[in-house]
């Protein structure tokens, strides 16, 4: 399980996160929310240990990973998997050395063995036979399913997802949801995403956190955040330039 | 008296912003020390780092070479003759090429070269979150990016020194012999006299220290690249300027204690 507790973090002078309270559930799909800019893409980083906070812990599986240095910190992180909002792709690595990176960084499996999972984890996001392609021959949304079988390449506990759909077209976005559905279920994973689509969240989430001037202001089901009477989950489910959630 | 106090004020951040970036960059050349003997060590990883930083470069620094052995030659006679002494101009080209121009000259032009695309390249990963995907993949970016490098660098720059002051020592045999009619026994001969092994190992020494330099500051620029293509642009620029100025600096500094 994971948990955050009276997190805090400060960049200089902005402080994003101002005493975050958080429980994720095992096996689940838990979508963040909030504003652009409001530290959504910090709390995911806090989650495997990219940032540390200035107060607070991180709690993964009874471990608070903030006390920990990084050889134990990378034993932590092989339990998670993470799809970036541009994918992260290795530029001078073919797609099936990209799927095949963690295997190689972290089993003794042979190469047969290696490739036979790569073809795996690629057909599991439809994208069967591109091995040899690079990077930057893809299209945005092929390099989001690569990112995605690259994340799951380990069979993680744990994968986070920082705006899979953002900049996909509405077919597309709507592709990836199922994918991340799909992948959920099949491997029965704990999964953390972040995102700005609505659709999204409310087909994938089992649950909905919303992040709100450096603080969880809302935790539920999606059926309870849509009825939500809280003003700045109203507003910003509605779109709306009224209210308390300050735009400038 | 504002203006003074202004002024030292701006000089003392550029200093202590200067020491405190030297102090990193000594850090990760021990974080770099200590990932070069963990093993694994990802053999292709560094042949790949010693085929762009080595043989990619190997045009630039004969082009470099020979045309410093060259003008070299010319400036050297022509200095020479004023005393009679032209026969010591292959002696003054060989030590010249051998304990400072080869070394100096081969390492800056691998750092504008290969050094600069480290910077660029590992910029590059910096902006677009592939540094933070190796962390998350519990991979360290210091063993898969910074060590090969480093290793290439050290390794191939000595390399390349040799067949700088090689084709410099060619080159100045072209001008002296050929074009300026010195007989080429005595060429070679006084060449030979001169010269010692310690010319030749102390220059490659200092190449050695060149390429490490060079790596390091590429490296290091590249790895803290903020901002995203203004970024990696500037810190591209930082990389070369630093590294050659380093260059230039610890060539004294190496000079003086090897002398």
């Amino acid at each position: 399980m994971i948990k955050l507790v009276d997190v805090h973090k400060t960049f200089g002078q902005q402080q994003v996160l101002k005493g975050v309270n958080l429980e994720i559930e095992d096996g689940k799909t838990t979508v963040i929310i909030g504003k652009s800019g409001g530290g959504k893409s910090v709390l995911l980083k806090h989650i495997i240990g990219l940032v540390k906070p200035d107060r607070g812990q991180v709690i993964v599986d009874g471990v608070d990973i903030t006390t920990l240095n990084d050889h134990r910190l990378n034993d932590v992180r092989k339990k998670f998997g993470m799809l970036f909002q541009d994918a992260a792709l290795f530029d001078s690595m073919t797609v099936g050395e990209n799927v095949a990176f963690p295997l190689r960084e972290h089993t003794r499996l042979s190469e047969d063995e290696i490739k036979k999972i790569v073809a795996d984890r690629l057909g599991a996001v439809g994208l069967k036979g591109i091995e040899n392609k690079l990077p930057s021959q893809l299209s945005g949304g092929m390099r989001k399913r690569v990112g995605l079988a690259r994340a799951i390449a380990l069979q993680p506990e744990i994968v986070l997802f920082d705006e899979p759909t953002t900049g996909l077209d509405p077919v597309l976005t709507e592709a990836i949801n199922q994918l991340i559905l799909d992948t959920q279920r099949n491997f029965h994973l704990t999964c953390i995403v972040i995102s700005h689509d609505l659709g999204s969240i409310f087909k994938m989430g089992h649950k909905v956190a919303m992040l709100y001037e450096g603080e969880i202001i809302e935790h539920g089901t999606p059926e309870e955040i849509k009825s939500s009477v809280n003003p700045v989950t109203v507003q910003f489910l509605s779109g709306s330039l009224e209210g308390p959630m300050n735009i400038m | 008296m504002k203006l003074i106090i202004t002024l030292l004020d701006h000089l003392g951040k550029r200093i202590l912003s200067s020491v405190e970036e030297l102090g990193k960059i000594i850090t990760l050349f021990f974080s770099v020390l200590l990932w070069m003997f963990r093993p694994p060590l990802k053999a292709k990883n560094i042949f790949k780092q010693m085929e762009f930083v080595g043989v990619r470069s190997i045009v630039v620094v004969v082009l470099t070479g020979c045309f410093t052995g060259m003008v070299m030659t010319l400036q050297s006679y022509h200095g020479f003759r004023l005393f009679g002494a032209e026969s010591m101009v292959s002696s003054a080209v060989a030590l010249g090429m051998t304990r400072e121009l080869g070394p100096v000259l081969t390492a800056l032009m691998v750092t504008a070269r290969a050094g600069s695309a480290m910077a660029a390249e590992i910029g590059t990963m910096k902006v677009t979150e592939q540094i933070d995907a190796l962390y998350v993949m519990a991979a360290n970016p210091v063993k898969h990016l910074i060590v090969p490098r480093v290793i290439a660098g050290v390794s191939m720059v000595p390399l390349l020194t040799v067949i700088s002051d090689f084709v410099g020592i060619i080159g100045g045999y072209f001008v002296g012999v050929i074009l300026l009619d010195i007989n080429s026994g005595i060429f070679i001969k006084n060449m030979t006299d001169h010269v010692q092994e310690s010319d030749i190992f102390n220059g490659l020494i200092k190449a050695a220290c060149f390429g490490l330099i060079l790596t390091l500051v590429g490296c290091y620029k590249g790895f803290n690249t903020r901002g995203g293509a203004e970024g990696v642009g500037r810190a591209t620029t930082e990389a070369v300027v630093l590294a050659s100025i380093s260059i230039l600096v610890s060539d004294y500094f190496l000079t003086a204690i090897m002398l």
